[in-house]
C-alpha cells in the first residue's frame, strides 16, 4: 500500500524547465524576484492602475518599454503559456485563475 | 499647631483645585480652537473655494441626432460590446448590458411633463450607459470595494474582487450593472459562443460577477476616447469630455444648450446629459 511513498522517498521528481522567450533577455525585474513574487507584482499593477491611475507602462532596468498587463504585457514575451506558465504552476500544483478571465495568446491555446 | 493644620488644608485644597481644573481648562482650549479650524475648512469647502482640480469626464447625449442617423445608437451598442468582449446570451433574462438602447419613459420615468410631453418622445430610442455618478450608490453599497469611483470620475470595477452578491445591482437607479448568470466563455445549444469574436486585448468576465460599462477607462489611459463616441463622432450625436475643464466643448455644450439628467431625484449626479 505505501509502496509509493518509499519508491519515490527522497526523490523531488523532474524539476520544471518553464521556457523563457528566445528574443528577449531582461524581464521587469531580477529572475529570483519573479520565480517568488510575480503575482504579488501582478497585483500590485492591478491595483495601482486600476484605482491610482497609475501609469500603464514601465521600464526594464536596461531601458526597454513594457505595458504593465498580463494578457497585453507578460504575454508578449511568454507568448506560450502551456510551457512557461503551465510547467511551474502543474508542478507545484496551485491553479492561479487569472485565464478564467484573461485572455491567452491564440497560438498557445 | 493649629494654625499650622489650618495652612496644611488651605495648601492641600488649592492644590486639588488646581489639579483638577488645570487640565479641563487646557482641554476646552484645545477643543475651543479645533472646533473653530474645523468651522473654517467647513466653510471653505461649502463655498467651493477650492476650485476642482483634475479631470471629471462626462457625456452628452443627444437624441435628436440619434433619430436622425437610424441604425447608430445600435453600432454604439455593438462595437461597445464587441471590444468589451462582452457575452450575447441571446435572451433578455441573461442579458449583459454596458451600453443599450430602451424608451423614453424607461430611461426618464420621474419626467414630470405629463401633458404637454409630445408623443413621439414614447418612441424616441435613447441610448444610454452607466452614469459614472458624482455619488455612486453602487460604490456604497458594494461590500468588498470590488467597485470605486476613480479621480477622474469614473465608476470602475476589478473583477477579481467581485463575489457576484449583486448588492449593486440592487443600489444602482438606472440598470447599468448586469451579472453573468451564465459562462460568458460558454457556448449555446447550437455550439456558438457567446462571446463572437474575442477581442485579444481585453480580458472576458467569468460566470458569478457584475459587469458594467467602464467608460473606456483602457482608451482613455492611452489617448484615445471611447468607442461608442468614436462611432458617433461624425455625426456628433455623442460629445465626450472634461467637465472640469470650462473651455472643454462638453463644458461649452452644457452652458449654451438645455439639457436632463436621468433620475435627478436620485441624487447621484450623473456625469451623463441628455438632449432631447
Amino acid at each position: 500500500m505505501t509502496s509509493p511513498i518509499w519508491f519515490k522517498s527522497g526523490d523531488a521528481g523532474k524539476m520544471p524547465k518553464p521556457e523563457k522567450p528566445k528574443d528577449y533577455t531582461e524581464c521587469v525585474a531580477p529572475t529570483e524576484f519573479m520565480r517568488t513574487s510575480h503575482m504579488v507584482l501582478l497585483n500590485q499593477w492591478r491595483d495601482d492602475i486600476l484605482r491610482e491611475d497609475g501609469a500603464r507602462t514601465g521600464k526594464t532596468p536596461n531601458g526597454t518599454e513594457y505595458v504593465r498587463s498580463l494578457q497585453n504585457g507578460c504575454m508578449k514575451c511568454h507568448s506560450d503559456k502551456k510551457k512557461f506558465c503551465d510547467t511551474c504552476h502543474n508542478y507545484t500544483s496551485v491553479k492561479p485563475y487569472c485565464w478564467d478571465c484573461h485572455l491567452q495568446p491564440k497560438e498557445a491555446m | 499647631m493649629d494654625s499650622k493644620r489650618r495652612d496644611f488644608l488651605k495648601i492641600a485644597g488649592l492644590t486639588a483645585i488646581a489639579g483638577i481644573a488645570a487640565p479641563s481648562a487646557f482641554n476646552s482650549l484645545l477643543k475651543g480652537e479645533a472646533v473653530a479650524s474645523e468651522h473654517g475648512a467647513a466653510a471653505a469647502g461649502a463655498h467651493g473655494a477650492a476650485a476642482p482640480t483634475g479631470k471629471r469626464w462626462g457625456m452628452v447625449i443627444d437624441v435628436k441626432k440619434f433619430t436622425e442617423n437610424p441604425g447608430l445608437a445600435e453600432k454604439c451598442v455593438s462595437t461597445c460590446h464587441t471590444i468589451h468582449n462582452v457575452p450575447d446570451f441571446g435572451n433578455k433574462k441573461d442579458e449583459i448590458k454596458w451600453i443599450w438602447v430602451d424608451s423614453f419613459k424607461h430611461v426618464f420615468p420621474d419626467d414630470s411633463s405629463q401633458y404637454k410631453k409630445p408623443e413621439a418622445l414614447d418612441s424616441l430610442p435613447i441610448l444610454t450607459l452607466c452614469n459614472h455618478c458624482d455619488n455612486p450608490p453602487c460604490v456604497r453599497a458594494c461590500p468588498t470595494q470590488a467597485t470605486f469611483k476613480s479621480k477622474d470620475g469614473v465608476v470602475g470595477m476589478d473583477y477579481h474582487r467581485c463575489i457576484g452578491c449583486r448588492f449593486c445591482m440592487a443600489a444602482c437607479p438606472y440598470g447599468a450593472r448586469s451579472f453573468n448568470w451564465r459562462d460568458p466563455r460558454g457556448k449555446d445549444a447550437n455550439g456558438q459562443p457567446f462571446i463572437k469574436a474575442e477581442n485579444p486585448k481585453f480580458p472576458t468576465r467569468m460566470r458569478g460577477v457584475v459587469e458594467k460599462c467602464n467608460f473606456c477607462t483602457e482608451r482613455l489611459a492611452i489617448g484615445q476616447i471611447p468607442a461608442c463616441v468614436e462611432v458617433a463622432a461624425q455625426s456628433k450625436a455623442l460629445v465626450f469630455g472634461d467637465l472640469n475643464d470650462p473651455n472643454s466643448e462638453i463644458s461649452q455644450v452644457l452652458k449654451t444648450t438645455f439639457t436632463i439628467q436621468r433620475k435627478p431625484s436620485a441624487g447621484t449626479h450623473p456625469s451623463l446629459f441628455y438632449i432631447i
